[in-house]
């Protein structure tokens, strides 16, 4: 400890603290100050870019989502489109379908009323014709008939034979 | 198989040379007197390279005729004694001359400056004299015991060894962090030599400053734990190299260093550390009046462990490191001296993590003393 103190020099302490102290603030002004600050701007830096670097990677999973939501909605509308447009059809069918049926219905019933109404001229004219053919029958039968006088006579008396007086 | 024969080559040749080296060396020290002036000369050098010098000595040696030889350059003295006084250390010429300025004299002894007369004359309290004497006969005034000089000792801020190197570590801090800085201008990329720092700046700021401070507090403390982090690391690293010098192992720096934590962590305190130092709560009254002089007095021990702690691992490491490099001196044969190089080598790889380790855990702590000082109450 005496040797210690003995060879304590109080000129080197003095020079020591003089220049250490000069260095530490020129240091800190030269050196340190840039040097730590280029290092810290530089962690900022990748840590922004990291941070950049997830948010962007979050907003393509945003995206990604968004277009499939869109891709599905854009199925189940067509789904629906094409369920609608189904219905459209059948009940276009549907209607056409019944619409041929009253309209078909319409037809026969025309052509039944045409064919009924044909069907009654055609026995009137043949009841006519066969009148007019029995009455020229029983013109000629008649005029055969009464050439003769004992024929007319004798048809007088089975008619007035026939006639009963009821 | 090629590499652990190339291996074991390497290891052959390390063996050859360090053989070599202390051959040579032998040669060299033959004229010295046996074993045991040898040991007091090694622990003098040692204790010497430990000690801060006011010339920059890059190393010196012995010629011929025995006269010291001396590779470096000087450094300015700068003294307060009853005004400034400047003047070039070449004028101790290695402490064996006695500087004149203005009237005064000094003269350096043991590496401090005294104030003497014109002869240098160093005056010791009695029984001291005769050592010194002996001492004096080497031609050196390295001086093994404590003999405390009484001569009168000026305000000496010298730009001494250590102040040079602590310059030139401020210097290349800034200017590498600087031009580190300035590549961020371009691109909040790192380039070039900030690739290499940037994750130990990282390192300071996540694994020491905000476990310990917090994420929001911490910023305002970077500057200092970032500095004194690579302030002690760099130097204590520089401090191993050939040429650099130690200068952590002065008990002046790491206190000025410990003493700067304690100034921010006792500046910087809120209501809550202070009531936890003067008023703890949670404990009866009794212990309260008990626990706040310990706290208190812990406030100043914690800063003073990092001193000692610092001071101490640099100074021990040095003084281990160095006593085996001068084990090869003692052994002079052919196993000892590689036998040496090869555990001061290992030594020297240890003392790499040392200087890395020291400095973490003087940020750690400090790191860890800021927390305190601002951390919430939970209560």
């Amino acid at each position: 400890m005496e040797k210690l103190i003995e060879q304590f020099s109080l000129g080197l302490f003095f020079w020591q603290l003089l220049l250490f102290v000069a260095l530490l603030f020129l240091l800190r002004k030269y050196a340190w100050k840039p040097i730590l600050g280029a290092v810290e701007k530089r962690e900022e830096g990748i840590k922004d870019a990291l941070d950049a670097a997830e948010a962007a990677k979050k907003e393509m999973q945003n995206v990604t989502a968004d277009s499939e939501k869109l891709l599905r909605e854009a199925r189940l509308e067509r789904d629906a489109l094409l369920k609608e447009a189904r219905e459209i059809k059948d009940s276009i069918v549907s209607e056409a379908k019944e619409q041929a049926q009253v309209e078909g219905d319409k037809m026969i019933k025309k052509a039944q009323a045409t064919i009924e109404s044909e069907k009654k001229a055609a026995v009137a004219d043949i009841k006519a014709q066969v009148a007019n053919l029995s009455i020229e029958i029983a013109e000629k039968v008649i005029k055969e008939e009464l050439s003769s006088k004992g024929k007319q006579q004798k048809l007088v008396e089975d008619m007035l034979g026939d006639i009963k007086l009821n | 198989m090629r590499n652990s024969f190339f291996s074991k080559k390497l290891v052959a040749v390390i063996f050859l040379i360090a053989g070599f080296v202390s051959a040579q060396n032998h040669e060299g020290e033959e004229v010295e007197t046996g074993a045991h002036d040898l040991k007091t000369q090694i622990k003098e050098y040692i204790d010497h390279h430990l000690l801060d010098s006011h010339d920059f000595n890059l190393y010196s040696y012995t010629t011929d005729e025995g006269e010291h030889k001396y590779i470096g350059f000087p450094l300015p003295v700068i003294l307060w004694d009853n005004g400034l006084k400047v003047f070039s250390s070449s004028q101790f010429e290695h402490g064996e001359n006695v500087a004149e300025v203005n009237g005064n004299y000094y003269t350096l002894y043991h590496n401090k400056i005294y104030k003497t007369d014109a002869e240098g004359t160093i005056n010791f309290g009695g029984h001291h004299a005769e050592e010194i004497h002996e001492e004096d006969a080497f031609g050196e005034n390295l001086v093994v015991d404590d003999a405390h000089p009484t001569n009168e000792k000026p305000l000496d801020f010298s730009i001494t060894k250590n102040v040079v190197f602590i310059m030139a570590v401020a210097l290349l801090m800034f200017l590498v962090f600087r031009s580190m800085a300035k590549r961020y201008q371009k691109s909040t990329m790192p380039r070039g030599l900030g690739r290499f720092l940037e994750p130990l700046v990282l390192f300071v700021r996540d694994e020491i400053a905000v476990p310990n401070i917090g994420e929001h507090k911490h910023k305002k403390y970077m500057s200092y734990l970032l500095t004194v982090f690579f302030f002690v690391w760099v130097i204590n690293l520089l401090g191993l190299t050939p040429l650099g010098v130690n200068v952590t192992n002065n008990i002046a720096v790491t206190f000025a260093l410990a003493m700067i934590t304690y100034l921010i962590t006792t500046f910087t305190g809120n209501k809550n550390y202070w009531k936890h130092i003067f008023w703890m709560p949670g404990v009866p009254v009794p212990m309260k009046i008990i626990l706040a002089p310990i706290e208190l007095l812990g406030t100043l021990i914690k800063p003073f462990s990092l001193m000692i702690r610092l001071y101490a691992n640099i100074t021990a490491g040095h003084i281990v490191l160095m006593s085996i490099i001068g084990l090869m001196f003692i052994f002079k044969n052919w196993i000892g001296s590689p036998l040496s190089f090869l555990l001061a080598f290992a030594l020297s790889l240890l003392e790499l993590l040392v200087a890395a380790l020291q400095a973490y855990i003087f940020t750690m702590l400090s790191a860890l003393y800021f927390g305190m000082a601002v951390e919430e109450d939970h209560h």
